[in-house]
């Protein structure tokens, strides 16, 4: 028999319509795979129980006749998307016991479609971080191992709590690329303010689509940035992201931001021809210094989509370079607005004092870890007086004109822009932890433009590095055109070959 | 543009994080490093651009003003550290 965990989204739900198996048992195998998996550290909650009876409900819809779109396929939750009763503290100590009493749209679209719930997946404090380890539960381990690790070594690092040696899954959905990679859930939600979808699908070797700002809601989802974070899946291939996506995505009157465009189907866009669409490529994501292996990734996948008959041009975004430090303003500053409800009165860790100021100083201090504390600090002096304008109304005129580069662009009649999906393949834990914060920001070179313009990326596997590291390119989409994103993101996996992800070493 | 150990202590405190002095001279290290690096942003002509305020053009949804909710307070208070008879308990804020 087939290993149930190595079916893909869209096998497991074809043998569960055929019920050539059964929810439950797809749900067990799960389970199994995540409890020998814990050395990664990819869930902070497990909810067996509750899996085990929406898989239950799930077969007897499925005999019923009456299945969803995601009848029965068991996925993974970001720790960031409010679960009703369930543990949802985007993996921050300040969050401390927080259980909310309702629950997030998108996760709430999800159940209505059948989909069942494994647990709460991993994730960097906040979501902010590239590589997971400002958790307060610890970093997440990736499941490829370093160049020339034994699984012997392997194993006895994942026994560690710094995990130090072994590969990162990224940033900040590292527990969900983790996961979906070593096969612990057929898919999971994630969430991308800078990136935190894209650089750790690039990372593990899976598929990962931030959409349009707007696609989907962010009611019940904690917040960061609000005008950049946004709900995506991560999966094993573009078809299941296809099909992870429209059930995630829509309209939503909780959440004004919203988009009231009705969602389309995307899994008729996977394999949809390619033929005649015009794709860019930005000679300012060419860095100074940036390795061959990436140059040549890209040209591979310039290679494939001029195979498959689209014309690849060279086209300019001129303030590409100011993404980045305009994103650490922005990003910053919206979340010491965002994380200023995070008191000790109304939910989360309290720490006693006689005094309101301290009592909010106190909770906070010890409440938050290093980096979400650097970037309140940050979004604080920014936005404080005398420096708002210096600092954050320059930042957003940038993001204005990085907008204003994108859309002469696409009005140029360019369809997709291709890029590389991140400088370099998966660093080590501990490897870029330095008081110079500014190194891991760097991770997110290549994704942040696509926040600050609030457009759709697609991120698929498309080759391995010389240390046998998994490669990911990027494309980027027209506002609501993720469907070419999914025609052009299956010609790349075609083109590559689905990616061999690592037998379970940690297990 | 950088911060010295004051702005740091000042900082801090405007964002209700309480921060030990040992802890305060990385802080600024940090705070410096990362404005360093948004320093490029004051080469750009900004001249004339409208800063942004919406990603998506989208006109804002009206709805009806009514109450949609409510008398939920026992939800509202279950995730609350300290409660009593209804109430959120804070510290006394009022001499």
């Amino acid at each position: 028999m087939t290993d149930l965990t190595s079916l893909t989204l869209a096998e497991a739900r074809h043998r569960l319509k055929s019920r050539a198996i059964s929810s439950v048992e797809i749900t067990k195998a799960h389970l199994e795979a995540i409890e020998r998996s814990g050395g990664l550290n990819t869930f902070v909650e497990v909810t067996a129980d509750k899996a085990l009876q929406m898989a239950e409900a799930s077969d007897a819809r499925l005999a019923a006749k009456e299945a969803g779109p995601l009848e029965g396929l068991p996925i993974g939750v970001k720790d960031l998307y409010a679960t009703e009763g369930i543990h949802t503290q985007a993996c921050s100590h300040i969050l401390d016991g927080f259980k909310p009493r309702y629950e997030s749209t998108v996760t709430a679209n999800l159940w209505r479609n059948g989909a069942v719930m494994l647990g709460k997946l991993n994730m960097d404090e906040f979501a902010m971080g590239s590589s997971n380890e400002t958790s307060y539960y610890g970093p997440v381990a990736s499941p490829w191992l370093p160049p020339n690790w034994s699984r012997d070594r392997g194993r006895a690092a994942t026994l560690t709590s710094d995990k130090r040696g072994l590969l990162t899954p990224g940033g900040s959905s590292g527990g969900s690329s983790s996961a979906v990679a070593a096969r612990l859930c057929l898919a999971a939600t994630a969430s991308d303010t800078g990136g935190s979808i894209r650089q750790p699908a690039a990372f593990t070797g899976i598929v990962g689509v931030k959409p349009t700002y707007g696609r989907c809601s962010r009611y019940g989802m904690v917040a960061f940035a609000s005008s950049l974070d946004q709900a995506g899946p991560l999966a094993r291939t573009v078809r299941d992201a296809a099909i992870m996506l429209r059930s995630m995505a829509g309209p939503d009157p909780k959440d004004s931001t919203c988009s009231p465009t009705p969602v389309p189907d995307y899994e008729a866009a996977v394999g949809r021809s390619v033929r005649g669409m015009k794709i860019g490529v930005p000679k300012e994501y060419r860095l100074e210094g940036m390795s061959s292996e990436i140059d040549a990734l890209w040209a591979r996948g310039a290679e494939w989509l001029r195979a498959a008959g689209a014309s690849v041009i060279d086209v300019t975004l001129p303030h590409t370079p100011f993404a980045l430090p305009a994103y650490y303003i922005v990003a910053p500053a919206e979340a010491s607005s965002n994380l200023a409800r995070y008191d000790g009165v109304r939910y989360g860790l309290r720490e006693p004092s006689a005094d309101i100021t301290e009592l909010y100083e106190k909770t906070r201090g010890k409440g938050f870890g290093p980096e979400v504390r650097r970037r309140l600090m940050i979004g604080t002096y920014v936005l404080s007086a005398g420096y708002y304008d210096a600092y954050y109304v320059r930042a957003q005129k940038i993001r204005t004109l990085i907008k204003r580069d994108f859309e002469r662009v696409f009005a140029d009649g360019v369809d997709a822009i291709l890029t590389p999906a991140t400088p370099s393949a998966a660093f080590g834990i501990g490897e870029k932890v330095s008081d110079n914060p500014v190194e891991m920001y760097l991770n997110d070179v290549f994704t942040v433009t696509v926040n600050m313009a609030g457009l759709p990326g697609l991120v698929a596997p498309a080759g391995l590095s010389r240390d046998g590291l998994p490669l990911g390119l990027q494309l980027i989409g027209r506002p609501f055109d993720e469907e070419t994103l999914f025609a052009l993101g299956e010609t790349i996996e075609q083109s590559a070959g689905r990616m061999t992800l690592p037998e379970p070493w940690w297990a | 543009m950088s911060v010295d150990l004051t702005t740091v202590r000042r900082i801090a405190h405007l964002a209700r994080i309480a921060v030990s002095e040992a802890e305060i001279p990385h802080l600024q290290g940090e705070i410096n490093a990362i404005l360093k690096f948004v320093e490029a942003l004051g080469e750009v002509d900004v001249d004339g651009v409208e800063p942004m305020t919406s990603v998506i053009p989208m006109r804002l949804p009206m709805r009806e003003d009514v109450v949609a909710d409510g008398d939920i307070a026992p939800l509202v208070l279950a995730n609350a550290p300290l409660t009593e008879d209804g109430f959120f308990v804070v510290p006394k804020v009022i001499e």
